[in-house]
């Protein structure tokens, strides 16, 4: 294969620095010494990281998020799993269907999923509660560990799961002794994507939070709307770093190449 | 665990369907029914079956600016997204692994960073004295700021900033699939590196720019984030109007109806897009 001409790096460099731009530029401005956004900082300073510590409801958020990306993405995996041996190995009426449906909220635009969740739990009283919350991420981040335990269940070798049978295991301990950690890379990569689509979420969950299970981004959104400030700034890069800190995890668990182009994501 | 056993299948999948059914079939139901209803100030919502909120939206010039514009820019930002993601992703597919896996790092891995910091970074980059603005004054090359904040131009920069990396993905995968032996062959024939491109790897990666195109598209038409940051009370589009609908005027029919008019667009571009593309693709391959 032929390499880059000169031309092709250039804009290759172009398109990087357009992708990192605006997330270098929020660092930068979060460490100015000033009380407002200026760029580049006149000085270097961590002052708006200590004003976080002085924003307990900024920091109420981020454990709010926290233990909802943990809770969603455990009970999307703990349906997930099931559902994906049923689809990948089995033929039966309906497969289609189940599978669309268990895709689409990667279809509904999120604005109708939200809305819809609002009118839900406005219904049966449970609009604004932690529970309803963990709920609806659930089915927002589904598609995301589905596909990853699909990907590892229609890859997987029958014949050690048979022997295992044949040896007079149960078809339970054949799953859990020798089925569950063939497909547990697919399955912890599927939580942490699901952990880190729910983290971020803001669309579907601006409708279905209330003052006391307000979630970090949609704290931040309501933020920025008011007004912007280097607290903003310094909020959002301890965000990124976060991320970045999954994305690493990712990296070693599962690889982010094959998590992002091959079984994940998008098609 | 025979293959043959859908009984088991069906029980494995139950759980989940159960959810489904309950949190997402059962709401959107529910949804469709509450765009019938109506609203007034003093009497609040009272279930119905009018046309009255669709009739409103269809017929009101207010509502036809914001579903145009809505339109535009998903347009604009498509467009964008594959003619700068497509030669990315072509690049990024000849690159050497080492260098490919850092450079993918960072053109994917923004994907998984919240949209609220993403497009944070776009309002402190293009505010009239933001860095973008300061930057092309101290060079003398404007005399004055560009409005870019609280446009749809500043929406969509940010937009293509937050999708174009479904398109790379999309393209990527499109190219993996091609024979690289095509190219070999086009160059030993003599074809220069632009007939390549455009000749050989193009058409066999426009089945992914199509792809990335549906997802891009569908994304950015209803994308509620970054307009409601960057477009601000005045550039509102369909998503932002019913939110406003929703946790402003508190008129839940209207939003239901508003919201349910975005979905019936998105669904219709879509299969069109699709029939569209499979026809094309049965001349061609069929």
């Amino acid at each position: 294969m032929s390499r880059n001409g000169p031309l092709a790096l250039a804009f290759n460099a172009l398109f990087v620095t357009f992708m990192l731009a605006p997330l270098a530029v929020v660092v930068a401005v979060s460490l100015t010494p000033t009380g407002y956004l200026e760029f580049p900082p006149s000085g270097l300073s961590l002052r708006w990281f200590r004003a976080i510590l002085d924003n307990p409801d900024f920091i109420a958020a981020f454990w709010t998020s926290l233990y909802l990306g943990i809770a969603s993405a455990t009970l999307a995996t703990l349906v997930a799993v099931p559902a994906g041996l049923a689809i990948g190995r089995y033929r039966f009426a309906g497969r289609g269907a189940l599978v669309g449906l268990f895709m689409s909220p990667l279809t509904v635009p999120s604005i109708v999923l939200g809305i819809s969740f609002l009118r839900f739990l406005t219904t049966i009283g449970l609009s604004g509660t932690f529970v309803g919350l963990v709920a609806c991420h659930a089915i927002i981040v589904m598609p995301y560990v589905l596909r990853l335990v699909l990907a590892a269940v229609v890859g997987l070798d029958r014949d050690a799961e048979k022997a295992a049978v044949s040896l007079g295991a149960s078809s339970f301990t054949a799953f859990r002794r020798v089925t569950l950690p063939m497909i547990l890379p697919g399955v912890a990569g599927g939580w942490v994507l699901a952990f880190i689509t729910s983290f971020d979420e803001v669309t579907v969950t601006v409708f279905i939070v209330n003052p006391s299970t307000l979630t970090l981004p949609v704290r931040l959104f309501a933020h920025i709307t008011q007004t912007t400030d280097p607290l903003v700034a310094s909020i959002s890069t301890m965000i990124i770093l976060f991320t970045v800190l999954l994305l690493f995890l990712l990296e070693r668990f599962y690889g982010l190449e094959r998590l992002l182009v091959g079984g994940g994501g998008r098609e | 665990m025979a293959e043959t056993n859908p009984r088991a299948a069906y029980l494995l999948s139950a759980p989940a369907l159960a959810l489904f059914l309950a949190l997402i079939v059962a709401p959107l139901v529910m949804t469709f029914l509450l765009s019938f209803y109506v609203f007034g100030f003093y009497t609040g919502i009272e279930p119905a079956f009018d046309l009255k909120n669709y009739a409103d939206v269809l017929s009101d010039g207010y509502f036809h600016e914001i579903f145009a514009r809505t339109f535009l820019i998903a347009l604009a930002v498509t467009a964008i997204a594959a003619v700068l993601g497509t030669p990315e992703a072509y690049i990024l597919y000849r690159m050497r692994s080492a260098w490919r896996s850092l450079i993918l790092l960072a053109i994917l891995g923004p994907l998984l960073i919240s949209v609220v910091v993403r497009t944070l970074g776009w309002a402190i980059l293009i505010g009239n004295k933001g860095v973008i603005n300061e930057t092309l004054m101290g060079l003398g090359l404007i005399a004055s700021p560009i409005r870019l904040l609280y446009t749809s131009t500043g929406i969509v920069i940010a937009l293509v900033h937050v999708l174009v990396p479904f398109m790379v993905i999309a393209v990527w995968a499109a190219l993996h699939k091609q024979n690289p032996d095509t190219e070999r062959a086009a160059a030993s024939l003599g074809a220069g590196q632009a007939t390549i491109f455009f000749r050989i790897v193009l058409p066999q990666a426009m089945p992914g720019i199509l792809s990335g195109s549906l997802i891009v598209f569908s994304l950015a038409a209803s994308a509620f984030a970054t307009p409601a940051i960057l477009g601000g009370r005045r550039t509102k589009v369909v998503a932002t109007t019913v939110y406003d609908e929703f946790l402003n005027t508190l008129n839940w029919p209207l939003g239901a109806a508003i919201a349910m008019l975005l979905l019936v667009a998105v669904l219709v571009v879509l299969l069109s897009y699709n029939r569209f593309v499979e026809r094309r693709y049965a001349q061609v391959f069929g």
